[in-house]
């Protein structure tokens, strides 16, 4: 899995994901690099695949929503038609204050979306340092991080995001360094496990009897050793983060009314339950439907890319 | 066994102690004063100096932080700022409503999950495993809040089979318990197929079927057996997954437990019962994970000499 590999690239190929476009390998490659070895392993699960697209076209549209909702989604009231059923002005009906419930799902996409991706990178880009910093040096670097990680973990689930929103006050930016904060122990200690079973090998050993310093190790040989599982968390993370982020909203300490966040219209939609169920369809089915493509997404690149990898 | 717990004890010290510390900066990170959240906002400077002094905020941090241990561990936790009452008493109320939410959620989940998980392992790849790892798949990927809101919406104001809101009778747990438990046992399924899947690959396994066994035998006996002590770990783990979910489903279903005071005592800014729900929660936890250490030691002995 450790690899120096040259990304090839033929520019034919027709599913490109953000993950691995920049190293599609062509099926007739006569040198199984570990990148061809791992797409076609992955191309083979068609559900994983599909989850892709979909993750794919839901970027697409929370980049270009502001542009394609038929009408605003704060500040537009079709007052003839309160909690209207879906039909075709509105796609998926109208809420009760006579917004239309579509542009709202396609501008949460953005804010979903980016909580998820903003909060896992962050997470990720802290944890997998740490991680590193810890595994390679071990000793005390490694028992005042770990130390740190069992304190963050000590605090269960949503609990963490809660204190630390209850500090800097609610609100989408806030949500997302809670949520980021939440993520950084899983990354750090993933990694470091890597790290661990990764500097003992030959080739690490080679390296540093040519004199290759710390920094060149760590960032030239290790560290794409533990990509492999980093990617896969990355995905796996997304999900819960957005679900994270969009319980926050739920309970009322992230993005505030009118805001379209997902969870803050379930929040909404909650008072009028009884009348107008649709209102807090869309919002479910759009959280669940993302969840589900990044977690089938994760699940797949697992798959293709270490079988070992253990879920937690 | 009991040299394995006392180290055990001792190792979680640390932990203890910056969480301990982390829940006491918690005051001094507030945005604004302490003292004047705490005198209220129309309180003029006389008074909140009075509260300043009264609360003890007038001292030097370590001073405070004396304070604040020696005030814990006596089960102190000040009064709550929204109802004046002691923060033990309010928090003490709310304590066994989400213990059984979550006991009730646990073994559901546990039970479920870990059926459905062996069902798939041993139908590798048939249709019992890919119906159950599909459930299990939108499981975790279902938010607990929207399902809360789908299950009230369809079996108690629809079907009207069972109550809404509250936690008065065992039926009331029913719902809050589903929700809670869904995702936990979407998880505990996942990973006792993969786990069980490896133990079945086995060689033990195989002389077992090779010296005549029947398939119940293998699976029950020897399978599980050794399957469940990844999963017991796991376990763990998800408890303090379901003490965090239990915040979001007792906002959904109204239920009178330390969520919902949580999530109440973060509106009202009332720092004193936050600090206390923290604390219990990871305290929690903490010690589920220490209970689960131990059982995963009398499962498995080499653990205890490391």
């Amino acid at each position: 899995m450790e690899s120096e590999a040259v990304p090839e690239s033929t520019g034919a190929d027709p599913l490109p994901m953000p993950a691995i476009d920049a190293f599609v390998a062509h099926d007739a490659a006569s040198v199984r690099t570990p990148w061809s070895e791992f797409w076609r392993k992955f191309r083979k699960q068609h559900v994983a695949v599909g989850a892709g697209i979909f993750v794919l076209l839901l970027v697409v549209v929370a980049l270009i929503a502001p542009w394609i909702v038929p009408y605003d989604a704060e500040n537009f009231f079709d007052y003839d038609s309160l909690n209207q059923l879906p039909s075709l002005a509105h796609w998926f009906g109208v809420d009760p204050l006579g917004r239309d419930i579509f542009s709202r799902i396609l501008m949460g996409a953005r804010i979903s979306l980016m909580a998820g991706f903003v909060s896992v990178a962050v997470g990720a880009l802290i944890g997998t340092a740490l991680g590193l910093v810890a595994g390679y040096y071990e000793g005390w670097w490694d028992r005042v991080i770990m130390r740190l990680c069992d304190v963050l973990f000590a605090f269960p689930g949503i609990l963490l995001a809660i204190g630390i929103v209850a500090i800097l006050g609610g609100g989408m930016a806030n949500v997302i360094i809670a949520v980021s904060i939440f993520s950084i122990p899983t990354f750090a200690r993933l990694v470091r496990g890597n790290t661990l079973s990764l500097k003992h090998l030959t080739f690490i050993e080679a390296a540093r009897s040519i004199g290759a310093s710390d920094w060149t190790i760590v960032i030239r040989h290790i560290f794409p050793g533990t990509i492999a599982a980093v990617v896969v968390y990355f995905s796996l993370r997304i999900g819960t983060s957005i679900i994270t982020a969009a319980s926050l909203s739920f309970i009322g300490m992230g993005a505030q009314p009118p805001t379209p966040e997902w969870g803050a219209m379930l929040n909404e939609a909650r008072a009028d339950m009884m009348t107008s169920p649709h209102v807090a369809i869309f919002p479910s089915l759009a959280i669940f439907l993302t969840v589900l493509a990044f977690n089938l997404l994760g699940d797949g690149l697992r798959d293709a890319l270490d079988p070992k990898i253990d879920q937690k | 066994m009991l040299q394995y717990i006392v180290k055990r004890l001792f190792g979680l010290l640390p932990t203890l102690l910056i969480v301990g510390v982390l829940v006491f900066m918690f005051v001094h990170l507030l945005p604004g004063d302490p003292a004047r959240l705490a005198a209220g906002p129309d309180a003029t400077p006389e008074t909140v100096a009075l509260v300043r002094q009264d609360l003890g905020l007038d001292r030097s941090l370590p001073e405070q932080f004396v304070r604040f241990g020696s005030g814990v561990l006596r089960g102190d936790f000040g009064r709550s700022l929204r109802t004046k009452r002691p923060v033990s008493t309010e928090v003490g109320e709310r304590f066994m409503p989400t213990f059984w939410l979550t006991l009730a959620a646990m073994t559901w989940s546990v039970v479920f999950g870990m059926l459905i998980g062996i069902v798939s392992a041993v139908w590798r790849n048939r249709w019992p495993d890919r119906l159950g790892m599909t459930l299990a798949v939108s499981g975790i990927s279902f938010p607990a809040f929207a399902l809360g809101m789908v299950l009230m919406q369809v079996f108690a104001v629809q079907l009207g089979w069972l109550p809404t809101i509250g936690a008065a009778t065992w039926k009331h747990y029913i719902l809050p318990s589903l929700t809670l438990g869904a995702a936990v046992a979407a998880i505990m399924a996942r990973f006792t197929r993969s786990s069980f899947v490896d133990i079945l690959q086995e060689d033990y396994i195989r002389t077992a079927r090779a010296k005549g066994l029947s398939e119940n035998v293998v699976v029950i006996k020897h399978g599980l057996r050794n399957a469940l002590i990844p999963v017991v770990t796991m376990m763990g783990l998800q408890f303090g997954f379901l003490l965090g979910g239990s915040i979001v489903v007792e906002v959904v279903f109204n239920w009178p437990g330390m969520g919902r005071l949580l999530v109440d005592a973060v509106d009202m800014r009332d720092y004193p019962v936050i600090q206390a729900e923290v604390l219990l929660f990871s305290l929690e936890f903490i010690l589920i994970n220490l209970i689960v250490d131990v059982l995963y030691a009398v499962i498995n002995p080499t653990i205890r000499y490391r």
